[in-house]
């Protein structure tokens, strides 16, 4: 990175000294954590059918309760955090990488290349988004590959804008007109000497992308268009909660809750990152 | 003015067709057919019939003059008929769903309004006070909360547990023999979650986005010259802060339009109400092509004719936007 040490300390000081920011990434790394060592915490086999404990309510024995073929709701929903997490990070890196790449372009090489790129960003953020992913997933098969590939190849919109503008303006900077009289290839100056200097709205953005696109999976799986089972995930579970919601409400209620956190400690943290990043905030 | 409404709807005219070709293609990454979901699950469907199926739905043909026709009929409005066995015409289906779906969002859009604005003037006005502060922690909960669950939550309390309200349909199943007044409040019943659980989202968001305008505008010259001028506070931020804070709002209502379609499939589906979402929820479900890239086109289409509608009227609503 060709941001200055002193810069970045700067950076680091105001985040650390931002609380809320601080307990968004504190609740990020434990989630993080619980998801790389969930055959270690979990309780029980999340898959373990006990047909002796058909829908029992939350107890000491199951400090979550067991669904609807016995199965451990907390072991359940620690496996489930693997998905949610694994989901919302690729979809978020996809729609990254894509941004970026068509932004970049557009922004550095301007005339029809960013005409064309830009229409196209315009024609995207058309669509009502959950309704096309929703459609694309069930033409094609709801697995968690493709169902983080098109999350991902339907939300780079943004930072394509967002590193546009950047780019725009950069651009036009004297280094970079340094660096091509130096004989810099336009490769070069775009990934090497332009980009670095754009990275930071997008760490934002690629931040509040997995928040995003953890809620997008679970209205997938809810709907029974996500995650199959039996794989665990939050949204599935929630969709057991819903089919039982005369009886067992501990299925509705842990896996939602557990989506709400993740999701707010993502917020939290992209927008202390925003703040972070912004001098004039100072 | 006219000009400029000339120019937009002809710039509208290639966003209309790479919409209804990203459609198109969306439509055709299907390895099945919705002729396989029709017969593989009926085994005494034999070759010929298939073919005759295929024939029938155009699926015979090669994919670009699939698109050409396609295209071609929808150019007069025609979507063409559904997959479902009763084979109507995709605009009719939509047609007759859309009354309700529109009714649910137009109610919970004034229950954000009417919520929202006093919200956010509110904290805008008492910045940092215990009000600004819950209201902070409101919106960020209300980001992260998945419509669904809330939905689903109030469906337990309310419906279940404390059984105040029904939790599907809208209406109950005696609602033909109910009064005049009883049929209206039958109604008022069963739409009551489903209106203020798709509020939530929408009041997270509106009342954020009027607090930030409000702090901007009351930082404007013209609010330091009506002070000075000895207006009332009331008058100062309810007739000249208010007023401009509002201005963007219109363009938040343009943009809410394609949230009719996104936003109805999931808690319609939740809540078992017969309007778009859930028809093209079905749709999906049962693969009937014509009937998602109808809701996939019109979705679009909708969000192109709000960005519009948001502009145009935003230039009218502003004297300074008028004169250019």
């Amino acid at each position: 990175m060709s941001v200055q040490p002193g810069m970045f300390g700067d950076f680091q000081d105001r985040l650390r000294t931002n609380r809320l920011a601080m307990a968004g990434a504190v609740v990020v790394l434990v989630l993080v954590a619980v998801a790389l060592l969930a055959p270690l915490v979990a309780p029980d086999d999340p898959n373990r059918i006990d047909v002796d404990a058909i829908l029992l309510p939350p107890g000491p024995d199951h400090l979550f309760g067991t669904d609807e073929l016995g199965r451990d709701v907390l072991s359940r929903m620690i496996y489930g955090a693997r998905v949610s997490l694994e989901v919302g990070i690729v979809s978020a890196g996809i729609a990254t990488l894509v941004g970026v790449l068509l932004g970049a372009l557009a922004g550095y090489y301007g005339g029809w290349v960013e005409a064309l790129i830009m229409r196209f960003v315009d024609i995207m953020l058309c669509f009502p988004t959950f309704f096309l992913i929703l459609a694309v997933i069930a033409m094609l098969e709801p697995n968690i590959l493709n169902i983080m590939a098109v999350i991902g190849l339907t939300s780079w919109m943004g930072v394509a804008r967002l590193v546009r503008a950047e780019f725009l303006s950069l651009k036009e900077r004297d280094y970079v007109t340094a660096a091509r009289s130096l004989g810099a290839g336009d490769l070069r100056i775009i990934f090497r000497h332009i980009l670095p200097n754009a990275m930071a709205p997008v760490l934002v953005a690629a931040t509040l992308g997995v928040a995003g696109a953890i809620l997008t999976e679970s209205g997938l799986s809810f709907l029974g268009l996500g995650v199959q089972p039996p794989l665990a995930s939050w949204g599935n579970i929630l969709s057991q909660g819903k089919a039982n919601i005369e009886i067992a409400w501990w299925l509705s209620l842990f896996p939602g809750l557990a989506i709400l956190v993740t999701v707010l400690a993502y917020n939290l943290l992209g927008e202390g990152i925003r703040d972070a990043l912004d001098p004039r905030l100072r | 003015m006219l000009k400029y409404l000339a120019k937009r709807l002809a710039m509208m005219v290639p966003l209309l067709i790479g919409i209804t070709f990203i459609s198109f293609v969306v439509m055709h990454l299907a390895p099945g057919s919705p002729v396989d979901l029709a017969t593989t699950l009926n085994p005494k469907v034999s070759e010929i019939a298939m073919e005759r199926l295929t024939k029938i739905y155009g699926l015979d043909k090669p994919v670009y003059e699939q698109y050409w026709n396609w295209l071609q009929r929808l150019a007069v409005l025609d979507f063409g008929r559904s997959f479902a066995p009763d084979g109507r015409p995709v605009l009719d289906k939509i047609a007759e769903r859309l009354p309700i779906t529109i009714t649910i969002n137009l109610l919970s859009l004034m229950l954000v309004l009417v919520v929202a604005v006093p919200i956010g003037v509110y904290s805008a006005t008492h910045q940092g006070s215990v009000f600004d502060q819950a209201t902070t922690v409101f919106v960020f909960v209300g980001f992260a909360t998945p419509t669904f669950w809330l939905a689903l939550l109030c469906m337990t309390l309310f419906g279940v547990h404390l059984g105040w309200l029904p939790i599907s349909g809208i209406k109950s199943l005696d609602h033909a023999q109910m009064s005049w007044l009883g049929q209206l409040g039958d109604y008022a019943r069963h739409l009551f979650l489903p209106v203020v659980v798709s509020a939530i989202g929408g009041l997270a968001g509106m009342s954020r986005y009027m607090r930030a305008n409000m702090l901007e505008a009351v930082r404007q010259d013209y609010i330091t010259t009506a002070r000075a001028k000895g207006l009332s506070e009331v008058a100062v931020i309810y007739r000249h802060a208010m007023r401009n804070a509002m201005m963007p709002v219109i363009t938040i209502l343009g943009l809410s339009l394609p949230a009719l379609i996104g936003g109805s499939v999931i808690f319609e589906s939740i809540f078992a109400i017969n309007g778009v979402g859930k028809l093209f929820y079905d749709a999906v479900m049962a693969r009937d092509y014509p009937l998602v890239m109808g809701g996939l086109v019109l979705g679009a289409v909708l969000t192109l004719v709000g960005n519009l509608l948001a502009d145009v009227s935003y230039g009218l609503a502003d004297p300074r936007v008028r004169a250019s």
